[in-house]
C-alpha cells in the first residue's frame, strides 16, 4: 500500500468523525477534501508504510501503551495537586540528562510526550545525534544519568520499541 | 447513568482545572508553573470534554468532543516543549533553590 | 509568614468557591436539562480559574510566564465551550472550542519560536 491511500483513508475517518453522522453530501465533500489532502502530503506524513500492516502494532499500541499513560498521568495530576496545596511547597528542581535508543521520528516524540505526561518530568530539549533528552523534573532525586534514565525512560521505551521501531518485529 | 458519570467526570476535570491554575499563580519559576499548569489543566480539560461525550452521547457534540481529546493530547505537551525551550535559550534563570541544570552545561560546550 | 499567606489564600479560595456553589448568578441557558444549575456553577467555577491565569499575566516577571498563562487561558476555554455546548444544546459550541484549540496551538508555537529567537523587551 502505497503512503497516499493511508492519508486518504485515514483524512476520510476524520472528516466522517467530524461530520457526524454523515450523510450524501458530507460524504462527497469528504472524499474530494481527502483526495486533495493525500496527493499534497502523502508522501511527507507517512515515510515508513509497510509498518502499519503490521496488526500486532495496534494491539500493542492499544493494550500496552494507552493503559500505562493512563494510569501515569493520573498518577501525575493527583502528584501536581498534592505539591500545589501543600503549604511548604515541597519542589526540589532542576535539569537532567537521560539517554534514550529509539531511532524514529514519531517515536520520540511520543515518548517527549508521554515524559511531558508523566509525573514531575517535562521535556525540555531533544538532542537526536546524541540520542539525548534533556528533562526538567520537579523533584531531582538523582542527577547521574544512567540512574535517571533508569527512572523516568524505560516505562515507555520498550513499549514505544516494539510499536515503531523496525528491528524486533512480532 | 450515563448522565450521572457525565457530571462526574465534569466536577473531576473542574476540581484538576482549579489545582492547575492554582499552581500557575503559587509555584516559583516559568518551568515549574509550565509542569503544573500544563499537566492538570490538560488532563481536566479532557475529562471536562470526557464528560461532555458521555452526557450527550454519539451525537455530532460528542464525537467532536472525543476528537478534541486526541488533539489536546498530542499537542499540549508540545506546545510545553516549545515554551520551555525557547525560555531558556533566551536566558530565562532557573529558581533559585534548583539542584542542577545539565542543559546549561552542555549548552557552555557547544558555544 | 508564609504559612499566615497560605493560610489567607486559602480561606479566600475556599469562600470564593463556596460562595459560587450556594449562590450561583443566572448564565446561558437554553436547555430543559435536569442538572442545568450545577453547569452554571461549573461555568463559574472556569472563569475563577481563567481569573488566576489572568493574575499571571498581569504580573509575570518575564515574558515567558506570560506565554505560559496565555496558552492555559486557550485550554481552559476549549472545557469553557463544551459546558456551553451541553447547558445550550448547540453543537457548534464544539466547533468553536476545535477552532481555538488548533489557533491557540499554533499561536503558542510562534511565540515561542520568537522567544527562542530574539527574546522580548521587558
Amino acid at each position: 500500500m502505497s503512503p497516499k491511500i493511508i492519508l486518504f483513508l485515514f483524512a476520510f475517518i476524520v472528516w466522517c468523525l467530524f461530520s457526524w453522522v454523515p450523510d450524501g453530501a458530507h460524504l462527497l465533500g469528504g472524499i474530494v477534501v481527502a483526495l486533495i489532502v493525500a496527493f499534497m502530503m502523502g508522501d511527507l506524513v507517512i515515510q515508513r508504510p509497510h509498518l502499519m500492516l503490521h496488526p500486532g502494532r495496534y494491539v500493542n499500541f492499544i493494550f500496552l501503551y494507552v493503559p500505562v499513560f493512563l494510569w501515569e498521568v493520573l498518577k501525575a495530576n493527583i502528584d501536581v495537586a498534592y505539591r500545589v496545596v501543600h503549604p511548604e511547597l515541597p519542589i526540589n528542581p532542576g535539569i537532567v540528562k537521560v539517554k534514550t535508543s529509539l531511532q524514529s521520528d514519531i517515536a520520540l516524540t511520543l515518548l517527549a510526550n508521554s515524559i511531558t505526561l508523566t509525573p514531575g518530568t517535562m521535556s525540555v530539549d531533544i538532542d537526536k545525534d546524541k540520542s539525548v533528552l534533556y528533562i526538567h523534573w520537579i523533584d531531582v532525586r538523582s542527577s547521574d544519568i544512567e540512574a535517571a534514565t533508569r527512572i523516568i525512560v524505560e516505562r515507555f521505551e520498550k513499549t514505544l520499541r516494539k510499536i515503531f521501531e523496525e528491528g524486533n518485529k512480532e | 447513568m450515563s448522565q450521572t458519570l457525565g457530571l462526574i467526570f465534569i466536577i473531576i476535570g473542574l476540581a484538576f482545572d482549579v489545582f492547575g491554575c492554582l499552581g500557575l499563580v503559587r509555584l516559583p519559576d516559568v518551568y515549574n508553573r509550565l509542569q503544573a499548569a500544563t499537566k492538570c489543566v490538560t488532563m481536566g480539560t479532557c475529562s471536562i470534554l470526557f464528560g461532555t461525550f458521555l452526557t450527550v452521547g454519539f451525537s455530532a457534540a460528542g464525537m467532536k468532543a472525543l476528537m478534541c481529546i486526541v488533539f489536546l493530547v498530542l499537542t499540549t505537551p508540545v506546545a510545553a516543549h516549545a515554551i520551555a525551550r525557547g525560555a531558556h535559550r533566551s536566558g530565562v534563570a532557573l529558581w533559585r533553590s534548583s539542584v542542577v541544570d545539565q542543559y546549561a552545561e552542555d549548552r557552555e560546550g557547544e558555544n | 509568614m508564609k504559612r499566615t499567606r497560605w493560610v489567607i489564600g486559602s480561606i479566600f479560595l475556599t469562600g470564593l468557591v463556596i460562595g459560587i456553589i450556594v449562590y450561583p448568578l443566572p448564565f446561558l441557558f437554553f436547555q430543559e436539562l435536569p442538572h442545568l444549575p450545577f453547569l452554571g456553577r461549573a461555568l463559574y467555577i472556569l472563569l475563577l480559574a481563567a481569573a488566576m491565569c489572568l493574575y499571571r499575566i498581569n504580573r509575570g516577571p518575564t515574558s515567558a510566564d506570560r506565554i505560559v498563562a496565555v496558552d492555559i487561558l486557550g485550554i481552559l476555554i476549549v472545557g469553557f465551550c463544551a459546558i456551553l455546548s451541553i447547558s445550550t444544546g448547540r453543537s457548534w459550541y464544539m466547533d468553536i472550542g476545535i477552532a481555538w484549540a488548533l489557533q491557540s496551538f499554533i499561536g503558542t508555537l510562534a511565540l515561542a519560536k520568537y522567544l527562542e529567537k530574539k527574546g522580548f523587551e521587558e
